[in-house]
């Protein structure tokens, strides 16, 4: 009986179907995470309401009906130039070097330039993971930098730079020039106070716990109006210390007590047997923390210790509040000008310093997303 | 310039606190200390429509700020001799007591319980203001007494409120509040049609006026309802440096009275009039008598103006808010600014 090819049974294998549109692909998805329920698809289409409602008038405002030049009021009126008049652009353009340098001598600018340049380097030594010399580029953030920016800015007659007075100072540098200063403070004095806290001696951990305790009990506000209006009346007569210094100090301190707590959280989540491995290495306290403990309690705080600089950078416009033109002052100051009174410039000036404040914090908390990611690598769950 | 009721009273507490801390020390040593320094250190405004503003540069210009430059010019010859710390309303008081600053002007209102119970002299009025009331054009009232069963907007809790409430109560007015917690929602509120009438100080009625969407539409009733006068103030005790602020206000309006202007107190230098010479120091030793040099005067009017062309320049006809002189014009043209005579 010859063989013959049935032709019951497929040669070739038959070419994959596309998965049903109702399981994969965008009208899946859609299904899937937008309408799976009841309740669901009620959110949804409020989301989608509210989204319609709020973003095409934000978009007008901010950029199609915005005014982008200009040199007085009248280029932001409705009246004068007769088509709706969103965000006043023309102000801030006019304004920026005052919001950038507040009023820092004009021929002296330059320097503020130098200290954002070094700025900028040792931020990038510190946070570029890869970087080279961390070590060095430690000790550039925490000691040559601030050493360097305070003759930079307050100048040394000695070495030709005219002094400024802190009066002087304002804007995006008095915001920049706070937060730097917490951060490069709080870090290192919060780490201390966190293994002062764990410390197994008595007067040390007592002296920690009551400075930590006292500063979290009391509102940053408190201390800045302290320092600024209450401090003056007590100094004798003459004795003056420095407007911007006070805050400065109570800034840093402050922080560092936020971090110090921080710092504990991790240095508690380090598994006891890190600790009694070292030990048995035969390697002494300093060691011990500096090798193997500190450097994991820090990699598990990184989304805390970020935290708590997001909070401190958005909480340096309290300062304000004493008197000192830090940015949002600075635009306060500048939107009640009669030369720029528009009914727009108000707001304009306040997304301007949103924006300022949107692009920092977002990109800080971007970078210690990315951070965690790449240091817990061999953690995930 | 509306003071909130809370914040007046805690500056007021601080500020009692202060006088009973700083009582006695510094007698008669500004002017030496602001010799030494090489400037005068004044408490200014955060930021206030032509008394106190940043400019693009970052100087501070205004009409408030003028008087710290004249006060430098005095002492200095040097109108840019003059360092500005912008002071909230709460610390401002505590500033001067404490030698933080040399000399306040920062539209404060001078008051009895201030001159006397807070350690510090007000040295005179640069600027009578009082509160006011703005109303639409086409609303066709010309007098706040017109003003019967209209809505007023106004700020909440502050001295504002309750003088409108005294002025209505005072001339049997029906009248309906509607108060707002910040003086930009207020005068967003009064914008956008909510009321037919939005009050505040005048000299504020002016500025926010310009921000309207239709600054033209509006008018500034002529009434004025209560009183602020506006002056610069010094710590109580030295009698030297208050006699310097004050003769420097009292040369500016006296420059003002005798036609001594920017421009040409060069030529007055050689002017016949008596008064105008023992002002400009040719004549008399009037200058030495509070410490500066005989051409105090005359280095004032040439740095900073005389008293009408520091207002028109900062706040009047020069100036986008375009306020009217009114009780802030000299006495010889009906208003309230007198300058004592140098003699």
């Amino acid at each position: 009986m010859a063989v013959h090819t049935l032709s019951y049974v497929q040669t070739a294998q038959a070419d994959t179907l596309p998965p049903p549109l109702l399981v994969r692909g965008p009208i899946a998805w859609v299904r899937q995470n937008l309408f799976s329920s009841i309740p669901n698809t009620i959110l949804t289409l409020v989301v989608v309401y509210l989204l319609y409602v709020v973003i095409p008038p934000v978009i007008r405002f901010l950029i199609t009906d915005a005014v982008w030049t200009g040199i007085d009021r009248n280029a932001c009126r409705e009246d004068v130039i007769h088509r709706p008049v969103g965000a006043c652009w023309a102000f801030v353009a006019d304004r920026l070097s005052y919001f950038t340098y507040g009023s820092y001598p004009i021929p002296e600018r330059w320097r503020v330039d130098v200290f954002f340049a070094l700025m900028a380097v040792g931020i990038a030594w510190m946070l570029w993971l890869k970087a080279p010399a961390k070590g060095l580029g430690a000790l550039y953030f925490f000691v040559v930098f601030p050493i360097a920016s305070f003759i930079l800015l307050t100048g040394w007659s000695a070495v030709g730079l005219t002094p400024v007075p802190t009066a002087f100072w304002g804007g995006i540098m008095l915001t920049l020039l706070v937060s730097i200063v917490g951060i490069v403070f709080s870090l290192p004095f919060g780490i201390l106070l966190a293994l002062g806290r764990r410390s197994k001696l008595p007067l040390v951990r007592l002296a920690s716990v009551i400075f930590i305790e006292v500063v979290r009990g009391v509102p940053l506000i408190t201390v800045l109006i302290m320092a600024n209006t209450m401090l003056p009346l007590f100094l004798p007569q003459g004795v003056s210390v420095d407007r911007l210094l006070r805050p400065l100090v109570g800034v840093s301190l402050f922080s560092a007590a936020y971090m110090a707590e921080v710092v504990r959280g991790g240095l508690q989540a380090v598994p006891k047997g890190q600790y009694e491995g070292a030990m048995s290495l035969g390697l002494g306290y300093g060691r011990m923390m500096y090798f193997i403990v500190l450097p994991q309690a820090l990699r598990i705080v990184i989304p805390g210790i970020v935290n708590t600089f997001i909070g401190l950078f958005k909480d340096t416009t309290l300062v304000s509040i004493v008197g000192l033109l830090d940015l949002v002052r600075a635009i306060e100051a500048s939107r009640v000008d009669p030369i720029w009174a528009a009914p727009t410039v108000s707001y304009t000036g306040y997304a301007f310093a949103a924006l300022f404040y949107w692009i920092c914090c977002f990109g800080m908390s971007r970078y210690s997303i990315m951070v965690e990611r790449k240091l817990a690598a061999g953690q995930r769950r | 310039m509306t003071r909130q009721i809370a914040s007046m009273a805690l500056g007021l507490g601080v500020g009692l606190l202060g006088a009973a801390l700083a009582t006695g020390a510094s007698a008669q040593q500004t002017l030496a200390n602001v010799k030494q320094k090489g400037f005068v250190q004044c408490g200014s405004n955060t930021g206030l429509a032509g008394f106190g503003v940043p400019d693009a540069k970052g100087e501070w210009t205004g009409f408030d700020v003028d008087y710290c430059r004249a006060v430098a010019a005095a002492v200095f010859n040097d109108p840019k001799k003059v360092r500005f710390i912008p002071l909230s309303s709460k610390d401002r008081f505590t500033a001067l007591q404490s030698g933080e600053v040399d000399l306040l002007v920062r539209n404060s209102t001078a008051t009895m319980s201030r001159d006397t119970a807070l350690g510090i002299t007000f040295t005179g009025v640069n600027y009578y203001d009082g509160q006011g009331f703005m109303v639409r054009k086409k609303l066709g009232v010309s007098s706040a007494k017109e003003l019967s069963g209209a809505s007023v907007c106004t700020q909440q809790g502050t001295t504002t409120e309750l003088n409108l409430a005294d002025f209505f109560r005072r001339n049997n007015l029906k009248y309906e509040v509607v108060a707002f917690a910040s003086s930009d929602e207020t005068f967003k509120a009064y914008d956008t049609g909510r009321c037919d009438a939005f009050t505040t100080d005048s000299s504020g009625l002016y500025a926010e006026r310009l921000r309207a969407s239709a600054p033209d539409d509006h008018i500034v009733l002529p009434e004025i309802i209560s009183k602020e006068p506006l002056g610069p103030s010094v710590r109580k005790g030295d009698a030297q440096w208050a006699d310097i602020v004050k003769w420097v206000g009292y040369a500016m309006l006296n420059a003002e009275e005798n036609g001594v202007t920017q421009a040409n107190v060069d030529q007055m230098l050689k002017s016949d009039n008596p008064e105008v010479k023992r002002l400009l120091g040719t004549e008399g030793k009037f200058g030495e008598g509070i410490g500066l040099t005989n051409d105090w005067a005359y280095r004032v009017v040439k740095l900073v103006g005389n008293y009408g062309e520091s207002f028109e320049r900062n706040v009047g006809q020069g100036s986008p808010l375009k306020i009217k002189r009114g009780l802030n014009a000299l006495w010889t043209q009906g208003g309230l600014q007198y300058g004592i005579p140098v003699r």
